[in-house]
C-alpha cells in the first residue's frame, strides 16, 4: 500500500464547496495524509525541515488547489520555493523524492472547452501545467494525468457529490495501486467512473 | 489644626509642594529634594510659614512611611522576600552591626562614654527607607540589584529597631531615668517579661498572616461587591490604620506590620486594587513627611555651631558610606551598583528622631549630645538625593571612561551599529535577535548585573543613563546607525529621542511606547519607528481568538495585518493632525469609525479571489467591453 500526502492549496477554503466536498470524502481515509497549506502557515513561513521530511516519508504527493491565474496559489508556490532545496529535491545529491508520483487535483471556474486550442482561454491545461511537470520530472518524480473539475460555479449539488466520489476513488486506486499508472503516458487528464470501487481496476479515458 | 489655622497650614504645604516639586524635578533634583527644600523654606529659619508645631506634622506624616511600606509590601511577593531573605539578614544584618560599631567608636574617641555611644551608634546606623525608596523608585533603580539590596538593608533595619527599643532603657546611666518618661512609652506588653513579649509579637505577628490569607481576602471581596469605591478606600485605610494600632501597642514598627500585611496581600486579586487606593494617600503623607523634615532642619543650631554641625554630618555619611561600601564588595556588587546602594543608604533616618527623642526621655542620651545629631541627620537625608546626582553626574561617567581607556585597542568587537537603551524585557529579545542575525549592539542599561550576564555574547555593554550624551557619546553614538529606545519610564524615553535626534542627527530612532498616547508623543518628537509594547501581542491573541472561533487562520492572520497596518496608519495620521491644528479629537472620533469600516470592508473584499473566473461570465464582460469600444469609434 503506498502512502499518499496531499498538500492541499487553498487561501479561502470558506467559499470553495468543491474542496470541502474533496476533503470530506478523503477525510480519515488510511494511508492518506491532508497538510492545509494555508491553515498551516498562514504567514508563508513553511517549514522547510518538517516539510522535507513530509514529502520523503511518502509515495504519492498529490498537489489540491484551485487554478489561480492558470497557475496555483502563491503559497503552494511559496512551498515549492522553499522544500525543493538543491541537494534534497534535485541536483547530483539530491535524490529524497526520486521514484515518487505527483498527482495535481485541481478546481477551476472555466468549463472543458475553454482550455482548449480555439477555446476561450486558447490553451491547454496539460500546457499550463509545464512548470508543475517539469519541476516533478527535475525532482526525478513522475508526473500523473491531473485530476480535474471543470466549470467549478456552475455544479449542482449532486455534481459536488460525484465529484467527491471520484477523488476518493481515484487516491485510493493510487495508494492500492490498482491503477495501472503505465497505461497512463498519453493520458491527459485522469479520469475514473465513481462505479469503480478501489479493488476494480480503473477504466481510463 | 482645626478651622481656619488647619486650612491655613494645608494651603501652605500644598503650595509649596506645588511650587518647588515640579521646579526640583525640572532642575533634575528630583521630587524629594524638592519637598525637602519647600520644606527648608516654609520652615522657621527662611519664611517662617511655620514653627514648632512642624513637629506635630511630622509625626502624622510619618504615617506617609507607613503606607509606603504597605505598598511596596503589595509589590512583593512572599516567594520575592524568600529569595531575598539572603540579603535582608546578612547585607542588612552585617550593615547595622558594622555601622553601628563603627559609629560607636567614634563617639568612644571623642570621649563619649561607651553605653551612650553604643545608643548613638545603634540609632546613627539607620537609615532613611522613606527617602531611599522614594528616590530608586522615582529614578527606576528599584529592581536593579543596588535597588534590592538596598531594599533588603531597610527591610531589616526596620526590623532590628524593635530590640533597639528594648535594648535602649538597660543603657540609661543609673539614676538618669526619669520614670515618668519611661512610662510614655509603655505599650501593652512593657509590662511582660522578655520571653512574654517575644510570644506576644510571635503571636500577633502570625495571627496578621493568618488572617490576611482568610479574613482579609473574603473581607475585601464581600467590600467590593457593595461596589462603593468610597467604602474600599475606607476599608483599605482602615486596614493600615488598624495594623499600625496594633503594632504600636504590641511595641513593634507600624511600617514592619503594614510591610507584612502588604506582602500577604499581595498575592490576593485585590492587590492593584488596594495599591492604586493607598498610593494618593502614601505619596501626599510622604511629601509632607519630606517637606516636615526640611522644615525641621534646626538651622539654628546649625549657625550657632556650623564647625560641629558639618563634621557631624561629614562623618556620618562618610562612614556608613565606607561601612556599605566595603560591605557590598564583600556581598559581590559590581561597583557601579556598590555605589548606587552606598551613596543611597549614607544617611540617617526617620527613626532617628522617634529613638533620640525616646533615648533622650530614657536618659541615655544627654539632651546636648542629641540635639546637634537630630541636626546631622536631617541634614544628611537632605543630602541624600545630592549623593544620588553627584553619583551619577560625576562618579558614574568617570567610572565608564576609565573602564573605556582601560579597554584594550584590539578588542574583536568593531563598532556596533546598534545601540540598545534599556535592555529589560523588550530590549533584550530585539538584541538576541539582532545578534542572532550578526548584528552585535552597544547595551545601556541601570542594572549592569543583569547585562554582565549576557557580556559572554560579545555585546560591549555600558552601565548608564542613555538620557545623558556624553555617555551615549562614549557607547559610539556618533558611529551608530540605530538606537533602539527601550527605557520603560515615558518621560525619560521621550526626553531621549528628542536630545538624540538634536546631538546625533545620524541615528535612526526606534522607540517603544507604552501605549497609544505614548505612541502619539513620539511621532510628535519626530521619531518614524515607533512600537506599542503590547500592540503586537495583543493581535496575536486575536488572531489565535479568531481561529479557535473557526475562522480559517490564514484569514485570520490576514485579518490581523489588515488591522495592524490601519491602526499604525491612522495613529500617524492622528499625531500629525493632532501636532498641526491641536484639535483632534472630534477627528480620531471620526477616523476610528471610519477604520472600522476599512476593515470591514477589507475583510469582506478578501475571500474573492474566484469571482469572474466562470468563462460565461467573463466572455460576457469582454463582449460588453468591445461593445462599448465599437460603439466609441464609430461616433
Amino acid at each position: 500500500m503506498n502512502s499518499v500526502v496531499v498538500l492541499f492549496a487553498h487561501p479561502s477554503l470558506e467559499k470553495s464547496r468543491v474542496h470541502r466536498a474533496w476533503l470530506e470524502a478523503i477525510e480519515g481515509l488510511e494511508g492518506v495524509e491532508v497538510r492545509d497549506l494555508y491553515q498551516l502557515y498562514p504567514d508563508f513561513d513553511v517549514d522547510i525541515d518538517e516539510e522535507q521530511r513530509v514529502l520523503a516519508a511518502h509515495d504519492i504527493i498529490v498537489l489540491q488547489h484551485p487554478l489561480y491565474w492558470y497557475s496555483i496559489p502563491a503559497l503552494l508556490k511559496q512551498y515549492q520555493d522553499l522544500v525543493l532545496e538543491h541537494g534534497f529535491a534535485y541536483g547530483e545529491k539530491g535524490v529524497a523524492l526520486s521514484g515518487k508520483k505527483v498527482l495535481s487535483a485541481i478546481s477551476m471556474g472555466g468549463k472543458r472547452e475553454a482550455y482548449e486550442h480555439g477555446g476561450f482561454h486558447d490553451i491547454t491545461l496539460w500546457e499550463l501545467l509545464a512548470p508543475i511537470r517539469q519541476t516533478a520530472r527535475l525532482c526525478k518524480m513522475h508526473y500523473l494525468p491531473p485530476f480535474l473539475q471543470h466549470g467549478a460555479f456552475v455544479m449542482g449539488p449532486q455534481d459536488v457529490v460525484d465529484s467527491a466520489l471520484r477523488y476518493r476513488a481515484t487516491l485510493t486506486a493510487l495508494r492500492d495501486e490498482t491503477l495501472d499508472t503505465t497505461a497512463l503516458t498519453n493520458t491527459r487528464e485522469l479520469q475514473l467512473p465513481i462505479e469503480s470501487a478501489p479493488s476494480n481496476k480503473g477504466g481510463v479515458h | 489644626m482645626h478651622g481656619a489655622g488647619f486650612f491655613q497650614q494645608a494651603f501652605i504645604y500644598l503650595a509649596a509642594t506645588v511650587v518647588a516639586v515640579p521646579l526640583a524635578k525640572r532642575l533634575g533634583l528630583g521630587s524629594v529634594l524638592g519637598y525637602l527644600i519647600a520644606g527648608v523654606l516654609i520652615g522657621p529659619y527662611a519664611l517662617g510659614f511655620i514653627g514648632e508645631e512642624g513637629q506635630d506634622v511630622m509625626h502624622f506624616a510619618e504615617f506617609g512611611v507607613v503606607m509606603m511600606l504597605f505598598v511596596v509590601g503589595l509589590e512583593l511577593e512572599p516567594s520575592l522576600l524568600w529569595r531575598l531573605r539572603g540579603p535582608i539578614l546578612g547585607l542588612g544584618g552585617a550593615q547595622v552591626g558594622a555601622t553601628a560599631l563603627a559609629l560607636s567608636g567614634v563617639a568612644l574617641l571623642v570621649g563619649i562614654s561607651w553605653q551612650v555611644a553604643l545608643a548613638i551608634g545603634m540609632i546613627l546606623a539607620l537609615s532613611s527607607t522613606a527617602i531611599v525608596l522614594q528616590t530608586l523608585n522615582e529614578k527606576g533603580l528599584m529592581r536593579t540589584t543596588a535597588g534590592q539590596s538596598s531594599f533588603a538593608v531597610l527591610l531589616f533595619q526596620d526590623i532590628a529597631v524593635i530590640p533597639m527599643l528594648a535594648l535602649m532603657p538597660l543603657l540609661a546611666a543609673p539614676g538618669n531615668v526619669t520614670e515618668s518618661h519611661a512610662e510614655e512609652h509603655s505599650t501593652l506588653v512593657s509590662q511582660l517579661p522578655p520571653w512574654g513579649h517575644a510570644l506576644v509579637v510571635l503571636g500577633v505577628m502570625s495571627g496578621l498572616i493568618l488572617s490576611g490569607r482568610f479574613v482579609l481576602a473574603p473581607l475585601f471581596r464581600f467590600i467590593a461587591k457593595a461596589r462603593l469605591r468610597e467604602t474600599f478606600t475606607a476599608a483599605a485605610l482602615l486596614l493600615v490604620i488598624g495594623i499600625a494600632l496594633v503594632m504600636t501597642m504590641i511595641g513593634l514598627s507600624p511600617a514592619l506590620g503594614t510591610f507584612v500585611a502588604g506582602v500577604v496581600l499581595a498575592t490576593s486579586e485585590y492587590r492593584h486594587e488596594l495599591e492604586a487606593e493607598i498610593e494618593p494617600f502614601k505619596g501626599l503623607l510622604l511629601g509632607l513627611f519630606f517637606i516636615a523634615v526640611g522644615a525641621s532642619i534646626d538651622f539654628g543650631l546649625v549657625k550657632a555651631e556650623p564647625g560641629t554641625i558639618v563634621s557631624l554630618v561629614g562623618t556620618l555619611m562618610v562612614i556608613k558610606f565606607l561601612v556599605l561600601f566595603t560591605l557590598a564588595r564583600f556581598f559581590r556588587l559590581s561597583l557601579n551598583q556598590n555605589l548606587i546602594f552606598s551613596f543611597a543608604l549614607a544617611q540617617g533616618g526617620e527613626f532617628a528622631f522617634v529613638l533620640f527623642s525616646f533615648a533622650t526621655q530614657n536618659g541615655v542620651i544627654p539632651k546636648e549630645i542629641a540635639s546637634p545629631l537630630v541636626a546631622s541627620v536631617a541634614l544628611s537625608m537632605a543630602l541624600t538625593p545630592l549623593a544620588f546626582i553627584i553619583n551619577e553626574r560625576l562618579v558614574q561617567p568617570f567610572l565608564l571612561q576609565k573602564e573605556n581607556d582601560e579597554r584594550p585597542q584590539d578588542e574583536v568587537h568593531g563598532d556596533n551599529p546598534v545601540i540598545v537603551a534599556g535592555y529589560g524585557r523588550f530590549g533584550q529579545v530585539v538584541a538576541r535577535l539582532l545578534h542572532s542575525a550578526g548584528f552585535e549592539s552597544t547595551l545601556l542599561d541601570v542594572d549592569s548585573d543583569q547585562i554582565d550576564l549576557v557580556r559572554k555574547f560579545g555585546a560591549r555593554v555600558y552601565y548608564g543613563d542613555a538620557t545623558r550624551m556624553d555617555l551615549l557619546h562614549s557607547a559610539g553614538a556618533n558611529k551608530a546607525r540605530l538606537l533602539i529606545i527601550a527605557i520603560d519610564e515615558h518621560e525619560k524615553a521621550l526626553e531621549l529621542a528628542r536630545e538624540v535626534a538634536k546631538h546625533f542627527p545620524n541615528l535612526t530612532l526606534l522607540a517603544r511606547a507604552r501605549g497609544r498616547p505614548e505612541a502619539f508623543d513620539f511621532h510628535n518628537a519626530g521619531v518614524e519607528y515607533v512600537y506599542r509594547e503590547t500592540f503586537d501581542s495583543s493581535l496575536r491573541m486575536g488572531t489565535a481568538a479568531l481561529e479557535l472561533l473557526g475562522m480559517r487562520s490564514y484569514r485570520a492572520h490576514r485579518a490581523a495585518r489588515a488591522f495592524r497596518r490601519h491602526d499604525e496608519a491612522f495613529l500617524r495620521e492622528t499625531a500629525r493632525q493632532r501636532k498641526a491644528s491641536g484639535e483632534w479629537v472630534t477627528f480620531a472620533r471620526t477616523r476610528s469609525d471610519d477604520l472600522l469600516k476599512v476593515l470591514r470592508a477589507e475583510h469582506q473584499r478578501q475571500p474573492d479571489r474566484e469571482a469572474g473566473w466562470d468563462t460565461e461570465e467573463i466572455r460576457k464582460g469582454i463582449q460588453k467591453n468591445l461593445q462599448k469600444d465599437a460603439e466609441s469609434s464609430s461616433t
